[in-house]
């Protein structure tokens, strides 16, 4: 005896994962912490810029990081000796982080108040954009290595980031990259998006991406924290 | 592959619904992917079948509506189809598009016993 019927459900398959982004953002929101999510392909430079920015910012607020990589500690490595402290989180086979793993590593990591967290997410340029962890923004970075198409070859990363970094541009006079062409095709998928140009290596372009970490912190409320340690500096 | 964890997140949101339901076995799940959604259908249908197996929707059925990419063409001041994210106004042929439909990756129905 069958009682095959039909019911209907109405439910987002990533409502799991908004849900648990969302107590992540309220938690964040609470603290006044700033919370970035960096993605990009494999090796487009996120550590290496990571690290610089400590070098240069560590001294003027707090800043914590979350790695996120399919096997190893080598990059929490790199940015504990920077000076900060770093949570490695390691999916294995999964190919992105997702809000549940992002809440148990702020548990271990404890980011203080007002201050900048990272999100280091696995190198891929697809699937960590379908996952919300409860960040401020997503900061998509190509390096000019990677050819200035990669926008509209990989158009959802490009949609869902707020800020795009282009890196390496120390490599610009070696390589055919086309700055303006890459800019136009990232406007198609996402007009809203910024475009800020650095080096870590060269430093170049540096100045611009802490002037928007800055604002991006007095808009998650951090206003007196960056205030006061910028007059006791 | 990300079809994997949105497969899993179906699991999850099946055996939620038997509880609450109160059904054992799932044999059909429908859902809407729209055109911009991170999701491939085809990936999903492979992903489902492999993670099904041994769970209360073992041997079902995925049914994938997709849904179109919808956009504000402020150009022409109307809303427009679009096929995929990159693509310019179908009517103007500018890029001064805001997309507005085509996100969704939804569950929609099942056929249970
Ligand atoms: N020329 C140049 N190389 C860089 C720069 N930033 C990173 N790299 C190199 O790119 C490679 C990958 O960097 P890494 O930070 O590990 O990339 P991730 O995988 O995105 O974290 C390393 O060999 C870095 O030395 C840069 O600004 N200029
Ligand atoms: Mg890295
Ligand atoms: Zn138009």
């Amino acid at each position: 005896m069958s009682h095959a019927r039909i019911v209907q459900v109405e439910r987002d398959i990533l409502g799991e994962n908004d849900r648990l982004a969302a107590d992540n953002r309220a938690f964040l929101a609470s603290q006044r912490i700033l919370a970035l999510n960096l993605v990009s392909g494999p090796g487009s430079g996120k550590t290496t810029l990571l690290v610089r920015t400590i070098d240069d910012l560590k001294d003027r607020f707090p800043i914590a990081v979350i790695e996120g990589d399919q096997q190893t500690a080598f990059d929490a490595e790199r940015i504990r000796a920077a000076g900060v402290p770093s949570v490695q989180i390691n999916t294995g086979k999964g190919c992105h982080l997702d809000a549940h793993m992002v809440g148990h590593a702020m548990e271990r990591l404890r980011p203080q108040p007002q201050s900048l967290l990272f999100i280091e997410n696995v190198g891929n340029l697809v699937c960590p954009a379908a996952f919300d962890l409860g960040e401020a923004g997503k900061v998509v970075m190509l390096s000019v290595t990677e050819g200035e198409d990669k926008p509209l070859k990989y158009p959802d990363m490009f949609h869902a980031s707020t800020l795009m970094l282009l890196t390496k541009i120390d490599l610009l006079p070696h390589v055919p990259f086309d700055v303006d062409r890459c800019l136009e095709y990232a406007r198609r998928v996402n007009p809203g998006i910024t475009m800020l140009q650095v080096s870590a290596l060269s430093g170049e372009g540096l100045p611009a991406w802490y002037d928007w970490i800055e604002q991006n912190r007095l808009n998650a409320g951090a206003a007196t924290a960056a205030v006061s340690a910028a007059q006791g500096s | 592959m990300h079809e994997m964890s949105l497969c899993e997140g179906i699991i999850r949101i099946l055996e939620k619904e038997a509880r609450s339901q109160g059904f054992a076995r799932v044999k059909a799940v429908r859902l809407k992917v729209g055109a911009f959604s991170c999701a491939s259908p085809e990936a999903m249908e492979f992903c489902f079948r492999a993670i099904t197996r041994g769970t209360l929707a073992d041997g079902a059925i995925l049914e994938v509506e997709r849904t179109p990419g919808k956009a504000w063409c402020m150009n022409c001041g109307e809303t427009v189809t679009l096929a995929e994210r990159y693509d310019s106004c179908p009517q103007c042929g500018t890029y001064e598009l805001q997309v507005t439909g085509g996100d969704e990756l939804r569950v929609t129905e099942l056929e249970v016993d």
